[in-house]
């Protein structure tokens, strides 16, 4: 015996959710190439535009038969897509205003054969358009006995969407797999896939036709808006995280499906539309990438630039007390201060540098330690060395190479070897030995 | 730090103090320019002061950074570091004083415009804001098309023009800007005989008239006909000064032979430190 | 059930404003509405912002639902239209705005960061929608409308907002049409006369963002940015001009807006947004055909005729070579309709099977052979700077090149001893 509240979760979420994790990870898995395209904005004109095919084949057929509303919107993605490029070549109009001319008008011409069809008070409706019926795709019998889940029987009532999407994601997946090679060059440099022997208009338009099948069956389940979403955001979470093409297809899947998830269960939790917040849910999801990603997220960059610069500060401290020590003079705190440029920063790295034991302080005279002197020597030899190589090298007269060397010796050392002569820089200040 | 490291501790400022001042009376002064794009350096720590009253070359390989000096003067681009005055004072205090000519490419030339309505947009600073453009502005527009020969073509649709005619609507542009100092970048890059001709023309009445023009050239061997000054550029200034003296092929060498293959990493690295990546 | 029939009396009077007060009104409104987003679509067009506009129209929809949360939350009536076009404002310009951090923060492309705005947001807004049907019985289902616009549920006050945003929008265009021309064309000379272009951008976005919340009620939020897109896109064919491009632009949305707005007064089941995007829709299939200056069909017309014209040439240049004697010139074979033309302009005629030219016909051999002898010595002089745009086959020489040219290459040809017929062979 099944437990009631199981019971209840196959009979009102399992089909739903399902077929949002389906239609999120077969439009997830061809947007990686969309995005990748800078064609992002077609599926989403397709999303739009497949409309007038779905109410066409309806009023044509004057029945739901979802086999003739597959072909109609099938067929009128793929006009779209030859619409775009029409419009491109003959009219010489802009690529994005081609796209919203298509989209928006065929998006119209579906709204308003809606109309028409609503007016003879047929179950097709407006909204539904935009945000699907998710909710409604009950298991009307679910099993109730544990061995009903195996029999054939069980499963005759599953709503045709959810079959319709399992075998779209099992399409999507085996082309990806079986063309990823193709794909992938065409999608990067089309000259060099046709010099290759890769056809990559026809590369376009297959991918293009997988991209109308994804939206055409994902479209009546979870609605135009989810479709755009999923087709771009799992992809450009995935492109946040990673920066290769098959670990992103990988992690754009992960995403689609997390996202379907999540969003699902928090829109049937707080009895909201969950098409809705699927697609919210992945902006979320999209956001925290953005922000957290370890190797291009906002944060990490902001950190490592923060390093950075503490890094910098602490050379130039030790660096100015080894001037300074070099002029036989000593340094207290102001001294050092005024000639690093004051500013809290410099503050910051002399305690660090204290701490760390490079620096030493004797009423209020600053010295450099032993292992502080030696890594400040090479702080000034990097920097020696490179006003050498700009002297020489890039031909710069001597008074102007200090702050470009200053700039760059923190980053790149300079082999000794591409200069004539090692022991001294160009204002014959000694270059101290590796 | 200090720059000559004295046994005194100097501020950070007497570096700058050691170094000449801008120049009042050259029509631009770059001191210590740096410039990035996206943050990796193109042009390391640029000095120079340009003459008034001469046509100066700026002369360099490709990616030596021309143009990119061009438009870090005119605040196209912003300095990673460096100052620029135009006769001693601040930009956005002399810009109704310079004219400025972009590469033909930067434009899309299918744009609905004629002719004249382009050439006009130079007067729009003198027009000033939401005020429409007058016929002794267009009168003032047919007179500066008339003197790059174009006059004849005022009505035309800029899709409509060959490339050499484009660029001399370009250059009539900037003469209607009645500029003293002009930025004029690849003006002769893939234009036909006549126009080359008339060009040239157009910058020694320019030059007769007192003005001065700063052009990004990439033909060498025209260079000693048609300017008096030279900047040779890659990466870094290599020499700057009139032809006769600067324009050697010791020079030459030094701008265009061998890439500095250290110069351009540290620019990939100062680069990816400071995207943080 | 179909449409109640209209009779031809009350079509008139609808098309001719006299069908009643509140439906002139809607009818005006949104005539204006679509006059205004012409104009301010062919800039958007031009700075090739034009699906920046559909990310803002699509990112409107949370602040409408917001709005309508918020001030119900307040106490007030949530479908106050001035509070909900304000929520809806604020949204749109906060989806403007993640676009542009987007591009700034990560490696996304500019379609990623549309794509991105206009799905999350537009999905955002379908859950506050959802929220607000089951907070508010019955009262929430006018937010639907926005998403499709309904004319029949606007009152005369909305018209006259509607309007009235129209007629100032358009009006700070006009004023601000040279400083949007020169940032449109060339951003970075408008820069370097120190004109503000972020703050010319800005106006711009504000000016869709105007008219983007003004036809939310009329239009609804997905297919308005259709009456930012088409007008400007179909008007491009009709000219080259700017000044035109906004006049065309605006006559076409003006027309779309009235269209849409009359027919669905008359047939109230017809939704007008869908109706307008149509009209639009259709005007810019009819543009892009038949329009004289670069309608497709003009343009076949003339490469065909090129075609005809480079092919006709060479019979009569190759007949004219044979008749001056040049040796290991071929017999023209032409197909039969091209030798029917020429026989038919009486420049050759048929003699035993053999093709002569006529007096007429000679001369105009004469000339196409003198063009293409100083056309292959001027490519030979020189060819590294041979301008772009000249179509060496069918552009004559004393057109393009100057006299002083013509009279150099006449002087190269005679030193290779080729003998350049004179110019009076005449220019048909």
């Amino acid at each position: 015996m099944i437990p009631q509240s199981i019971q209840t979760f196959l009979s009102l979420d399992l089909f739903p959710l399902l077929a949002a994790l389906f239609a999120a990870i077969s439009c997830g898995l061809l947007g990686n190439f969309l995005v990748l395209r800078k064609q992002s904005l077609m599926g989403d004109a397709i999303s739009h535009a497949v409309l007038p095919g779905l109410v066409a084949a309806f009023l044509i057929t004057q029945s739901r038969s979802p086999g003739m509303m597959f072909i109609g919107a099938a067929i009128s993605a793929l006009i779209t897509v030859v619409l775009v490029e029409v419009i491109k070549r003959l009219g010489k109009v802009e690529p994005g205003a081609a796209m919203g001319v298509v989209f928006s008008v065929l998006f119209a011409l579906g709204v308003f054969l809606l109309e028409n069809a609503a007016a003879r008070s047929v179950d097709l409706d407006a909204d539904c358009v935009l945000h699907g019926n998710l909710q409604t795709l009950f298991w009307i019998s679910p099993p109730d006995q544990w061995s009903n889940l195996f029999s054939a029987e069980s499963y005759s009532d599953v709503p045709r969407q959810v079959w319709t999407l399992a075998g779209t994601t099992l399409g999507v997946t085996l082309f990806v797999s079986l063309f990823f090679k193709e794909l992938k060059i065409a999608s990067f440099d089309a000259g060099i896939a046709t010099v290759q022997g890769i056809n990559a208009g026809f590369m376009h338009m297959l991918l293009m036709t997988f991209v109308a099948i994804a939206a055409v069956a994902s479209f009546e389940a979870v609605g135009s808006i989810l479709v755009i979403a999923m087709f771009i955001c799992p992809a450009a979470t995935a492109r946040m995280l990673t920066d290769r093409l098959k670990s992103q297809i990988f992690v754009s899947i992960i995403v689609a499906a997390l996202t379907a998830i999540v969003g699902y269960a928090i829109a049937s939790w707080v009895e909201v539309n969950a098409a809705g917040m699927i697609a919210s849910a992945s902006g979320v999801f999209l956001v925290i990438a953005i922000v957290s990603s370890p190797r291009h997220g906002v944060i990490a960059k902001t950190l490592n630039q923060r390093q950075l610069g503490n890094k910098v500060a602490l050379e130039d401290v030790l660096g100015a007390l080894y001037r300074i020590s070099e002029s036989d003079s000593q340094a207290n705190l102001e001294q050092l201060i005024a000639s690093t440029g004051a500013d809290s920063r410099s503050r910051k790295a002399l305690s660090k540098a204290q701490s760390l034991g490079l620096v030493n302080v004797h009423n209020g005279i600053l010295s450099l330690s032993k292992v502080g002197e030696s890594r400040a020597a090479s702080i000034i030899r990097r920097h020696r060395l490179w006003e050498g190589y700009l002297v020489e090298q890039a031909g710069l007269s001597p008074d102007h190479v200090h702050e470009t060397a200053e700039q760059l010796e923190h980053f790149v050392d300079v082999p000794d070897q591409s200069l004539s002569k090692t022991h001294t820089d160009p204002h014959g200040k000694p270059i101290p030995p590796r | 730090m200090t720059h000559t490291e004295n046994s005194q501790v100097q501020s950070p400022r007497s570096i700058l103090d050691a170094r000449p001042e801008h120049s009042a009376d050259s029509p631009v002064s770059v001191h210590a320019m740096t410039v990035a794009y996206n943050r990796k350096p193109v042009l390391w720590d640029v000095d120079y002061d340009a003459p008034s009253n001469a046509l100066v070359a700026i002369v360099g390989p490709n990616g030596a950074g021309k143009s990119t000096l061009i438009k870090a003067c005119l605040g196209l681009i912003p300095r990673a570091s460096g100052t620029v005055e135009f006769w001693g004072k601040p930009y956005k205090q002399s810009r109704s004083l310079i004219g400025y000519v972009p590469q033909r490419e930067s434009v899309d030339w299918d744009f609905p415009v004629s002719a004249l309505d382009v050439v006009c947009m130079g007067r729009y600073r003198k027009i000033g804001w939401c005020r429409p453009v007058t016929k002794s502005h267009k009168r003032a527009a047919l007179e500066a098309l008339a003197r790059v020969g174009m006059e004849d073509f005022a009505t035309r649709q800029i899709s409509q023009l060959s490339g050499g005619q484009q660029q001399r609507v370009f250059l009539a542009r900037a003469l209607t800007q009645e500029a003293d100092l002009y930025f004029m970048d690849e003006p002769f890059a893939g234009v036909d005989a006549s126009t080359e001709r008339a060009i040239i023309e157009v910058l020694r009445e320019l030059r007769a008239n007192g003005k001065t023009v700063i052009v990004v050239h990439h033909d060498l061997q025209s260079v000693p006909e048609y300017f008096d000054h030279v900047l040779l550029l890659n990466m870094r200034v290599v020499a700057a000064g009139p032809v006769s003296e600067v324009f050697t092929a010791e020079n030459l060498q030094k701008t265009y032979g061998g890439r500095l293959t250290l110069l351009a990493e540290a620019a990939e690295a100062v680069a990816r430190a400071a995207k943080g990546t | 059930m179909s449409d109640p029939i209209v009779d031809a009396n009350s079509i008139i009077e609808t098309l001719t404003l006299q069908g009643g007060f509140n439906t002139n009104a809607v009818i005006l409104g949104t005539s204006l509405l679509g006059v205004a987003a012409g104009v301010i679509g062919a800039f958007a067009l031009l700075r090739k912002r034009s699906l920046t506009a559909d990310a803002l129209s699509h990112a409107t929809l949370p602040g409408i639902a917001a709005a309508f949360l918020i001030s119900s939350a307040l106490g007030f009536s949530g479908r106050s239209m001035p509070v909900l076009m304000l929520g809806a404002a604020i949204s749109g310009i906060l989806g403007v705005a993640c676009i542009h951090l987007i591009l700034q923060h990560t490696r996304l492309k500019e379609d990623a960061a549309i794509g991105i705005v206009l799905s999350v947001f537009f999905g955002v807004g379908i859950v506050l929608l959802s929220v607000v049907q089951s907070s508010t019985s019955g009262s929430a289902a006018g937010l639907n409308h926005y998403i499709y616009g309904q004319t029949a549920a606007m009152i005369r006050s909305d018209a006259y907002l509607m309007g009235g945003i129209g007629i100032i929008a358009s009006l700070i265009a006009l004023i601000m049409l040279k400083e949007f021309m020169v940032v449109c064309f060339n951003e970075s000379f408008a820069r370097s006369m120190g004109m503000p272009v972020w703050l010319i951008d800005s106006i711009m976005l504000a000016l869709v963002v105007l008219i983007t919340v003004a036809g939310l009620q009329a239009v609804g939020l997905i297919l308005i940015v259709a009456m930012l897109i088409i007008p400007p896109a179909a008007a491009r064919f009709w000219t080259d001009r700017l000044w035109k491009l906004v006049l065309f632009s605006a006559l076409i949305g003006g027309l779309s807006g009235y269209s849409g707005a009359t027919i669905s007064a008359l047939f109230p089941r017809k939704p007008a947004g869908s109706v307008i995007v149509l009209v639009a829709g259709s005007i810019f299939i009819l543009s892009m055909l038949f329009a004289p200056t670069r309608g497709v069909l003009a343009d076949t017309i003339r490469r065909i005729r090129l075609r005809v014209r480079i092919a006709r040439d060479h019979v009569l240049e190759s007949l004219y070579e044979i008749e001056i004697g040049h040796v290991g010139i071929e017999h023209p074979k032409a197909a039969s309709w091209l030798i029917q033309l020429l026989c038919f302009k009486g420049w050759i005629e048929r003699n035993n099977g053999k093709l002569n030219l006529t007096e007429t016909g000679r001369t105009q051999g004469q000339r196409i052979h003198r063009n293409h002898l100083l056309w292959e010595q001027y490519l030979v002089s020189y060819a590294d700077i041979a301008p772009t745009h000249v179509d060496w086959s069918v552009d004559q020489v004393e057109h393009v090149l100057s006299d002083e040219l013509i009279h150099a290459l006449v002087l190269a040809l005679k030193k290779r001893g080729l003998t350049i017929p004179p110019l009076d062979g005449g220019t048909s």
